[in-house]
């Protein structure tokens, strides 16, 4: 059971409602409804569901309607229509006891400006959400504590937020919303505020956080590195409405429309795209099984100079050159072993193009992607530059 | 022709409909003045005499100079203000009035603060009870303060007890003002915070709202008191006892002396409560 389910939530801000929800359903776009009822419709007709465990990413421009969806998710807003399940049960039906009761277990809030209160200290803000539940002060603060540790906050524990940077207030946000011990973080730009080098080590202490504590996480973001860096799936939204929702690299290669094509126009794809995702079928032969004269004609057929030798099990021994091939077949050796050549250049399904670069330079070979000393594929020189410029055939049933 | 148009309709008796409404409030709920009047009458005579006078005038420019100090962060400056001036106020002869001012306005203030406070925070939860009460509001502050003493003297008679009325409708409204204005101030992120961590409404007001609001808050009681303070004179036109009286009653013999000297009274007092209440609020922002 997916742990966040939305179905088909709206929502309609201004007055007429019901006739801008009525334009709503019959897929009128947000900008003649507008004009139509003087209405602006914040979300429209999201669905989609979050797994535990999982980082899911709401990405889009300014005004597409992130923040109002992720406040919809936790009731800050209340829906138009439409159903929000959180562990199965309904929060669009709940009443306020049982929502709040939601809040103070399940769902905690980051917030894009902090959100910390300025006349708490750090362990009181930090213990917030117990303070209101009324776990007792010893219990709360060491609570408090173990989570200011656990953003690496365990020195500043009584000066106030004011006091301190932007980047460890957020550490703050971050260590109020993990005391609670929620099974969901709410995220809306929370790292949006800070600068590049903090905020990627956000980035990072967040993936290692989530990896330990195995927390699912609603981030929004109107950062496409951002969301490709955290996402495991990526939703994209624009106008109210969510226009694809993939991994990072099906919305990076298979862009949904000419809106996400845009938005994923400028990405550095060097830094996203791996191995796996442009390695080609490899042309090998058997090592125990074959000879000289059936490596020539594979080459000869596939029309290439140089074949990638394996063995039973598909480890990866080295490669053959044609011209040696064809040497062996006059001198009449037999083995395969006496002229393999074992200097090739590998690399691993994970590793970034950015880093294939360098080896694919200066090799004459094509690049061979390993997994565990098995040969997954191979990788030429030709479509490192296609997946760069874009238009390259990328394989997914790999990702 | 223009004026008879004019004239069409007859004087309409709004003063005659306030009379009337006055007698009836005071008839129908002379069993609610009464008491006020008989208890909190007495309450007010013996704080007045029985605490405040009884303190010796040393121990009581003591205390003053002493909290002064400390509010103001330990600076010399205003506790030898308070010391200097009430010692001149002791030195003209008028420590007592002055006792009976001090107890006006700080029971007016106080009551103000009872009042306005939990009426500002209505007015920032409520949109009806905004759009109800600011009218009222600036009706109650534009009205010349001295109407307030009419109806002031027809419910409670004179003394105490109606200058206390009178300052209470005079100078509440700062309070309401700016305890509405302070919580509305509060950033969304906060409020959103505080709900969405599952606050309860009393939770919200208690822990984030109020503490946020604190030095806009402490700001509108500032003004109230002063506003209390402006009272005191007009009150003592209603019997009410202390430094008014003696200006007011100077002003009826024309003795410039004695109504200066008591005037200079009511600014010495109203510079150093202004001043504590002020720093109060920096101290604790
Ligand atoms: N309280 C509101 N009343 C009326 N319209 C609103 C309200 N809140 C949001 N909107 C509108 O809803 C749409 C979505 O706003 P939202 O704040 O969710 O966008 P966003 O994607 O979070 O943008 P940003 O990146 O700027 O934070 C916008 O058109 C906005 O004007
Ligand atoms: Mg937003």
């Amino acid at each position: 059971m997916p742990i966040i389910e939305v179905k088909d939530l709206s929502k309609v801000f201004g007055k007429n409602k019901k006739q801008a929800l009525k334009l709503v359903e019959q897929g009128k776009s947000k900008e003649d409804i507008l004009k139509e009822t003087g209405s602006t419709v914040g979300v429209n007709r999201a669905t989609f569901s979050v797994e535990q465990g999982e980082i899911f990413v709401i990405m889009g421009l300014s005004g597409s309607g992130k923040s109002t969806l992720v406040r919809l998710i936790n009731r800050l807003i209340e829906p138009t229509t439409g159903n929000i399940y959180i562990d199965g049960e309904d929060l669009s039906k709940m009443d306020k006891n049982a929502l709040r009761s939601v809040r103070r277990e399940k769902l905690s809030m980051v917030f894009q400006k902090f959100g910390l209160f300025p006349h708490r200290t750090i362990l009181e803000n930090a213990a917030f959400g117990l303070e209101i539940q009324k776990v007792s002060k010893e219990e709360r603060e060491k609570k408090a504590k173990e989570a200011l540790e656990m953003v690496g906050l365990g020195g500043y524990i009584h000066q106030k937020p004011g006091q301190l940077s932007g980047g460890m207030q957020q550490r703050v946000g971050l260590a109020r919303a993990l005391t609670n011990d929620p099974k969901v973080l709410l995220m809306d730009e929370a790292f949006s505020a800070l600068d590049p080098l903090i905020r990627k080590e956000m980035q990072d202490e967040l993936i290692d956080l989530q990896s330990s504590m195995q927390k699912t996480i609603l981030f929004i973001t109107h950062d496409l590195d951002e969301a490709l860096r955290l996402g495991d799936r990526i939703a994209l939204m624009k106008d109210g409405s969510i226009v694809q929702i993939g991994t990072p690299e099906e919305i990076l290669v298979n862009p949904a429309n000419d809106y996400v094509e845009k938005f994923v126009e400028d990405i550095d794809r060097s830094k996203v795209l791996t191995a796996q995702h442009i390695m080609k079928r490899p042309e090998t032969i058997n090592i125990d099984k074959h000879g000289p004269r059936v490596a020539l004609e594979r080459m000869k057929e596939a029309g290439i100079s140089s074949i990638f030798v394996v063995d039973n099990s598909r480890n990866l021994k080295g490669y053959i050159t044609a011209d040696d091939a064809s040497d062996a077949r006059k001198k009449e050796v037999k083995d395969l072993k006496e002229i393999i050549k074992t200097d090739i250049p590998t690399v691993e399904k994970e590793t970034a193009l950015h880093d294939i670069f360098s080896i694919i330079h200066d090799t004459p070979i094509p690049v061979a992607v390993v997994d565990d000393g098995k040969l997954k594929g191979i990788i030429v020189r030709g479509s490192v530059i296609a997946a760069l410029a874009g238009d390259g055939e990328v394989n997914l049933e790999h990702a | 022709m223009l004026n008879n148009l004019l004239d069409f309709v007859p004087e309409i008796p709004v003063a005659d409909g306030i009379d009337w409404l006055t007698d009836e409030i005071t008839d129908m709920l002379s069993f609610v003045f009464d008491p006020i009047k008989e208890h909190f009458g007495n309450f007010m005579e013996f704080v007045a005499e029985d605490v405040l006078m009884v303190i010796p005038p040393v121990i009581f420019i003591l205390i003053v100079a002493l909290i002064a100090f400390f509010v103001s962060g330990k600076k010399f400056g205003l506790a030898a203000f308070s010391i200097v001036g009430l010692w001149f106020i002791y030195n003209q002869g008028h420590w007592d009035n002055l006792m009976n001012t001090v107890t006006l306005v700080i029971l007016a203030s106080l009551l103000s603060v009872i009042i306005g406070v939990p009426l500002g925070i209505l007015m920032s939860k409520s949109k009806t009870a905004n759009a109800i009460i600011t009218p009222i509001l600036d009706f109650m502050q534009t009205m010349p303060a001295f109407v307030y003493l009419i109806p002031a003297v027809a419910f409670f008679g004179i003394g105490m007890v109606p200058g206390v009325f009178a300052s209470l409708i005079f100078a509440t409204p700062p309070t309401v003002r700016f305890t509405n204005l302070g919580i509305r101030q509060v950033s969304n992120e906060l409020v959103e915070a505080a709900d969405a961590f599952g606050t309860t409404g009393a939770q919200k007001l208690f822990k984030v709202e109020l503490p946020m609001a604190k030095s806009t808050i402490m700001a509108g009681i500032n003004q109230t008191v002063m506003l209390a303070l402006s009272m005191v004179v007009i009150a003592s036109m209603i019997g009410a006892k202390g430094l008014g009286r003696e200006v007011l009653s100077s002003l009826q013999r024309a003795e410039a002396g004695t109504g200066f000297v008591a005037g200079f009274g009511i600014v010495i007092l109203a510079i150093i409560i202004d001043r504590i209440t002020q720093n109060m609020n920096k101290s604790k922002a």
